[in-house]
């Protein structure tokens, strides 16, 4: 099934070879060295001071959790909509599916203002919620809805391709077995399409976590109440604390790093389990 | 434009593909590599092409040595087992791809690929597309694509693989009259050895990397060299017994003289089903057998005859004589053997 | 149904929007449907609304004025600017990096896969933060480059640095699957004709790419084009020299210029438009590309 593979008798291995290093080594090694080395500097008793205070752990949490959140609520919403897109016809179905890329593709502060203006207390929904006490501009609340708006396209995105190429006669076997519809959803077609589910949703959260953009103007940046870590590490930097940034950033990355191995993990599983070598 | 390969060695990891090989191919000869899949004869044909380096040994092409001459330089022709047609250029712009990367002047490819075109009969296909093409279609363009910059030699692998049954017969027989007229050296790579015998002059068998015999499609069915040999070429029966004296065999009834074979060496015996001689009424040296099945096979018959004590062996008669003599299921007959080959497998 | 063998890589999808076995009862259907509908609407399509409802509030002369401001057209061009210079670097670097992944076998090939998607999980305000910490007055370099008269933070370099490091996996991770699917052999196959190594990529590779090479441009050029965070940290914020477009929406919206704040919002969301349908018709040609290559026809 594999390809012909001509062991690297192809031209040109040394000048890509070359061009990605240079470009790989001058983008991201040497800055990245950077932030580590500077890490580094702080010591471990200035590091600890520097990502351990009741602020920095506010922002750990308001972050982790909210992110958290959307992404688990865009990986179930996203695989409904993936469904509908790929199995259903409607009017304006082509549209849709263009459409869902939209948050992706729309600069992230002018989803920040036009998502602030909507939610705002006199905001087009905003204004439908006040009235029941529910503030969502400027709440962790905020935080949460604007997270899943970035994050929508990851997980649809993720999980249509999947659902395209599912074979029809998994399906077509079951309910020659005897299955109820549910009953081939929940046993045949869910199990099939979790990995890419989960993928989706790693890479919503991973994204989430690092939004900044849009996130700076609806939080109102509160501090210890709607202040994100990104934000934070703004803050310190316009204060000249480079110390305090870099250590923050530096978890912030590890964490990232730590997301990233599992996403090529889940997606290599994910792979392996559709019977691709 | 000949071929020689010496002492050629390729290994993958831990998995060797090609265990020192050595053939020569004459100019214009046309030869068959033939092997089960994993025997290495495509490793063997890429490296001949460039497309894989060895990890030792020669490839002197037409006198030259040219083990590490690049791919580009080496003016082999390779027919792909999956065509490998450009697919967002037109059959004419595939076949003149040769001529274009040499620069060649406009007119003299334009008069080139016609010539082509016409020698792979798809004159008046210049124009489309490989997506608009049959398998067999694409694969004669593939054919004229490594024509057109007069290749030294023709390098096949598995060209016919892809392909369904009619097709690859009348492709099989394309490519022999093609061989005739361009009168290019070609080597092909194949599994099915139908194939090779009917294409080929010349076969050489690969298995596990290594050459188990080279010779003509006649040689290699009537004499073959190793047991590989003659468990892979055509349908056989094999039986194992020992020498119970010096020049003599026995299994179950049937006697066999093998020459020189001393009193207690291990023996195994080779012989095709055609050489299985059935009759209803004894002659000399035939011993008694059940039909127990028969299977129609279209030109001739196959017959499973059980000799007593848990033997069998596989007959195929002519569809004539076996209509006319009326063999059925549970009959007895009488059965000889005409013709056989032994290996030795050491003394017990 | 199928005829013949189903071919490698091509779903049985022949029948499936018709076939029973398949489908879920209609009133599901109906409510999944409404779901994402709603859903949908209210996620996406009233932000679209409330970005020209609010550019156009005040009307369409200062519309017109916020949009031709010298202000905002600095700002267009700075954002043009760095678009176009981190688009090209990043798509050579993407082609580059895709033929050494796809056409070769080595060691350290899932490291540098790794490496290259490593952006994607930065925060942008991370990727700001690393060229501050090389080009700032503190960093590794900063006392050279005062020393030389050369500013990189607050100035172009640094905003086309930062983009271009937010935006560079886009083109590599776009064309390395493509490339992959579209395997090796007809590269091989150029190369026996005798093609030399730019000849095999300009007339074999790029024209099977070419809609997967625009798709990655594109996703990267919106990207780089909306980039707010990296920028943030990098530009300095000087209003008519280092103000991109999306800060400067910022800006206009914290001096609570509203309607003008959502009328240069509004020219970036034309942007978006073109984006997505670019993207959509690019996306649908690459794919027939490879539907093509995956089919063989069994018959004479």
């Amino acid at each position: 099934m594999a390809p012909s593979r001509g062991r690297n008798v192809l031209p040109g291995f040394g000048i890509t070879l070359g061009l990605t290093l240079t470009y790989l080594g001058l983008m991201v090694l040497i800055p990245f060295s950077a932030l580590i080395l500077r890490t580094l500097s702080l010591g471990p008793g200035g590091f600890w001071l520097a990502v351990s205070g009741p602020r920095v752990m506010a922002a750990y949490r308001l972050s982790f959790g909210a992110s958290l959140f959307a992404a688990g609520f865009d990986a179930a919403a996203g695989l409904v909509v993936a469904w509908v897109l790929v199995r259903y016809e409607f009017p304006g179905r082509a549209l849709v599916d263009a459409l869902v890329d939209l948050p992706f593709a729309l600069p992230t502060a002018v989803a920040g203002i036009t998502l602030t203006t909507l939610f705002a207390a006199d905001g087009w929904l905003g204004a439908l919620v006040a009235p029941l006490g529910v503030h969502i501009a400027f709440t962790p609340l905020g935080i949460v809805l604007t997270l899943m708006f970035i994050g929508l396209p990851f997980t649809i995105r993720t999980v249509q391709p999947v659902i395209e190429g599912m074979e029809a006669d998994m399906e077509e076997a079951a309910a020659c077995l005897g299955a109820g519809r549910w009953q081939t959803l929940r046993w045949v077609v869910f199990p099939a399409l979790l990995p890419a589910v989960l993928t989706g949703f790693a890479m919503a959260f991973a994204r989430s976590l690092g939004e900044y953009g849009s996130i700076v103007f609806i939080s109102g940046n509160i501090p210890m109440k709607t202040e994100i870590v990104p934000l934070l590490i703004m803050t310190k930097l316009q204060q000249y604390d480079y110390a305090g940034a870099t250590a923050i950033a530096a978890v912030m990355l590890f964490v990232s790093f730590a997301v990233l191995l599992g996403v090529n993990t889940l997606q290599a599983w994910a792979t392996r389990s559709r019977g691709q070598a | 434009m000949s071929i020689e390969v010496r002492g050629l060695n390729k290994a993958f990891g831990a998995f060797k593909a090609v265990d020192e090989v050595s053939f020569k191919v004459e100019t214009g000869e046309l030869l068959a590599l033939l092997g089960p899949s994993g025997s290495g004869k495509s490793t063997l044909l890429r490296i001949i092409a460039g497309l894989e380096t060895p990890d030792s040994g020669e490839v002197i092409l037409t006198g030259t040595e040219s083990s590490t001459v690049s791919a580009r330089d080496r003016n082999v022709g390779f027919v792909f087992q999956h065509y490998a047609l450009f697919k967002h250029m037109t059959v004419r712009e595939n076949i003149a791809f040769g001529l274009k990367v040499r620069k060649v002047p406009a007119a003299e490819t334009k008069e080139r690929v016609e010539e082509l075109l016409g020698l792979v009969q798809m004159a008046g296909y210049g124009n489309r597309f490989p997506s608009q093409l049959s398998g067999g279609q694409r694969q004669r363009v593939a054919v004229a694509r490594a024509l057109a910059p007069r290749p030294q030699v023709l390098l096949l692998d598995e060209p016919f693989g892809a392909l369904d049954a009619k097709v690859k017969a009348e492709l099989r027989d394309w490519i022999r009259h093609l061989h005739d007229d361009a009168k290019i050296t070609t080597v092909f790579v194949t599994h099915d050895q139908e194939e090779a015998m009917e294409v080929a002059k010349k076969i050489i068998i690969l298995d596990k990397g290594r050459v188990e015999q080279e010779g003509d499609p006649r040689a290699v069915f009537d004499r073959p060299a190793t047991q590989f040999v003659a468990d892979f070429v055509g349908e056989t029966n094999c039986i194992e017994t020992v020498a119970v004296d010096d020049g003599l065999a026995v299994w179950g009834s049937l006697r066999f003289s093998v020459g020189k074979v001393p009193k207690g060496v291990g023996l195994r015996i080779y012989f095709r089903p055609h050489d299985v001689y059935v009759t209803r009424h004894k002659e000399s040296l035939q011993v008694s057998a059940v039909i127990e099945r028969e299977f129609f096979k279209g030109a001739f018959t196959e017959l499973d005859l059980d000799l007593g004590e848990g033997k069998h062996v596989t007959a195929h008669l002519p569809r004539g004589l076996s209509e006319a003599s009326g063999f059925a299921p549970g009959e007895k007959v009488y059965v000889g053997i005409i013709g056989f080959h032994i290996f030795e497998t050491g003394k017990i | 149904m199928a005829k013949g063998a189903p071919t490698e890589g091509s779903p049985l999808q022949t029948g499936s929007r018709n076939d029973f076995s398949r489908r879920e009862p209609a009133w599901a259907r109906r409510l999944l449907i409404g779901f994402s509908l709603v859903f949908l609407g209210l996620f996406l399509v009233l932000p679209l609304l409330l970005v020209f409802a609010g550019a156009l509030r005040d009307g369409i002369l200062p519309y017109w004025a916020a949009v031709t401001d010298s202000e905002t057209k600095h700002a267009i061009q700075l954002t043009l600017g760095v678009a176009a210079a981190s688009v090209t670097l990043n798509t050579i670097f993407g082609l580059a990096a895709a033929w050494l992944l796809t056409k070769f076998d080595f060691r350290g090939k899932q490291l540098l896969n790794t490496l290259i998607d490593l952006p994607l999980t930065v925060s942008p305000v991370i990727a700001g933060l690393i060229f501050v910490l090389l080009f700032g007055l503190q960093g590794w370099f900063g006392a050279w480059l005062r020393d030389h008269g050369i500013s990189i933070l607050f100035a172009w370099p640094a905003i086309v640095l930062s983009t271009a490091f937010v935006t560079f996996p886009f083109v590599a991770r776009e064309l390395v699957p493509l490339m992959d699917e579209l395997g090796r052999d007809e590269e091989q196959a150029a190369m026996v004709l005798g093609a030399s190594g730019w000849q095999i990529f300009w007339h074999v590779t790029l024209p099977n790419i070419q809609w997967g090479l625009l798709y990655g441009v594109i996703i990267c050029n919106a990207r780089a084009m909306g980039e707010f965070g990296a920028v943030s940290v990098v530009s300095g914020h000087i209003r008519g020299l280092t103000n991109t477009l999306p800060l400067q929406v910022e800006l206009l919206y914290n001096d609570y210029q509203f309607s003008a704040a959502f009328a240069v919002a509004s020219l970036l969301t034309l942007l978006a438009f073109v984006t997505l349908v670019l993207k959509h018709w690019s996306h649908h040609r690459q794919a027939t590309v490879l539907r093509e290559a995956s089919q063989n026809p069994e018959s004479s």
